[in-house]
């Protein structure tokens, strides 16, 4: 069996709507990701010990285990204790927690590089220790690992082909869809693959042009 | 906690871990020979050679590894290349990971002094003399600590193999989640064995780090 790149035309519509639904499960993850991850470190350095252990146990698990055990986890998992959730949701929360914790990382390295004298200086101009902390040392401590955690959002726009195994359809779903249709598995992930290398140098220019935004705000 | 169930499959779930450092071992081994080779590409004389190196790098970082894995195990038989799963996912996952390394070992051997280079050939050695004996030695201590991070990364992507049904940990981790409904032991159990596997390659990689330094 040849190669035959005919047979994609007819499933521009899917395809794009894959790209549509890939997009939006990276916007959403990626929302939830960045907030969560200034959440999280936040807790595991200023929580008290009783959360700190439990967060810090929770985000060693995470770091530690496949993102792809992860979804199944919370795709199914929640579905055992009742919480039956759409997999658009699932993967949103799995994709968005997994790249929390990494997140979350970055941004506690960047919080303890941040001065003493910040701290102390807000304290000393009245502001109580939640108000300096949310609004002098977070936004410094953040715009310090900006870079990085753009690179964790190209990575998450890559793992979100994996929300594919729990039935979101997006992308890569979109591909099986189509090949189940024509039986031409190379021309369809081809396809996929380009796709998903064009939205990826979109979503690099995007966020070259924070870091610069940011860069020029100092 | 149903810790008999947990017991009665852990040895499912032991040999699935072995399939997994299988995959993981030469994953990394075929990993470590493409990124050698993309990085000295993307550091060679010629333009047309650097541009493969970057090429390769610039596909495989920037399309999703199912996506490749798929376009490999269920397109190849198309373009004449027919793989059982178990070697589809290797030479997938290999070649991904690959290119994730070509960038940390060109990272590596930029990020050594040019003067040593240049001091090398000065003392009549010649390029690859230079290279071999003066740069590369340098080099390897430095890129010791970043692969690890890579081969950390690896070993949960081998997760990904599960998808094209290669019996591995997440496979056998799924498997059981769908027939027993009990995700968060079967999450567990295979969680612990991953960690594992991580924290002993970890272990690996830092005694490895600490040995360079020290000579």
């Amino acid at each position: 069996m040849g190669l035959d790149f005919s047979v994609i035309p007819p499933f521009y519509g899917t395809l794009a709507l894959g790209v549509l639904w890939t997009i939006a499960i990276t916007a959403a993850s990626a929302v939830l990701s960045f907030f969560g991850g200034i959440l999280l470190a936040v807790v595991a350095l200023y929580g008290p010990l009783v959360v700190r252990l439990p967060f810090r146990f929770v985000a060693w698990l995470f770091m530690g285990t496949p993102l792809l055990l992860q979804l199944f986890l919370i795709y199914f998992g929640l579905a055992q204790i009742g919480v039956d959730l759409p997999a658009f949701v699932a993967g949103v929360i799995g994709l968005g927690f997994h790249y929390a914790v990494y997140n979350s990382e970055l941004i506690q390295t960047a919080m303890v590089a941040v001065d003493k004298g910040q701290m102390e200086a807000a304290r000393t101009l009245g502001l109580s220790r939640r108000q300096a902390l949310m609004r002098v040392i977070v936004p410094q401590a953040v715009r310090d690992v900006l870079p990085p955690i753009g690179n964790n959002m190209i990575a998450l726009l890559k793992d979100s082909a994996l929300v594919s195994v729990i039935g979101v359809s997006e992308l890569t779903l979109s591909a099986q869809l189509a090949i189940g249709r024509t039986y031409r598995p190379f021309e369809f992930y081809a396809a996929a693959a380009v796709l998903y290398y064009v939205i990826n140098l979109g979503m690099e220019a995007v966020l070259r042009g924070f870091e610069k935004r940011n860069r020029l705000s100092r | 906690m149903d810790v008999e169930l947990i017991l009665k499959v852990y040895p499912y779930f032991l040999k699935a871990a072995w399939i997994t450092v299988e995959l993981s071992v030469l994953t990394t081994v075929l990993g470590l020979i493409c990124g050698a080779l993309g990085a000295a590409a993307r550091l060679s004389r010629f333009a047309i050679v650097r541009f493969l190196g970057a090429a390769y790098v610039s596909v495989f970082r920037g399309t999703p590894a199912l996506i490749q894995l798929f376009l490999l195990y269920f397109g190849g038989p198309q373009i004449g290349i027919q793989l059982d799963a178990f070697c589809a996912g290797v030479i997938g996952l290999g070649l991904n990971i690959g290119a994730y390394m070509t960038e940390t070992m060109r990272g590596a051997i930029i990020s050594v002094d040019e003067g040593q280079g240049e001091a090398a050939r000065t003392l009549g050695l010649s390029r690859a003399q230079s290279f071999r004996k003066v740069v590369l030695p340098q080099a390897m201590r430095l890129m010791i600590r970043p692969l690890g991070v890579n081969i950390n990364a690896q070993i949960k992507g081998t997760a990904l193999v599960s998808a094209i049904s290669v019996v591995e940990l997440t496979y056998t981790a799924q498997r059981y989640i769908g027939s027993t409904y009990k995700p968060f032991e079967m999450f567990f159990l295979a969680g612990i064995l991953y960690l594992a596997i991580i924290t002993i390659t970890g272990k690996g990689v830092a005694y490895l780090d600490r040995r360079v330094r020290l000579q």
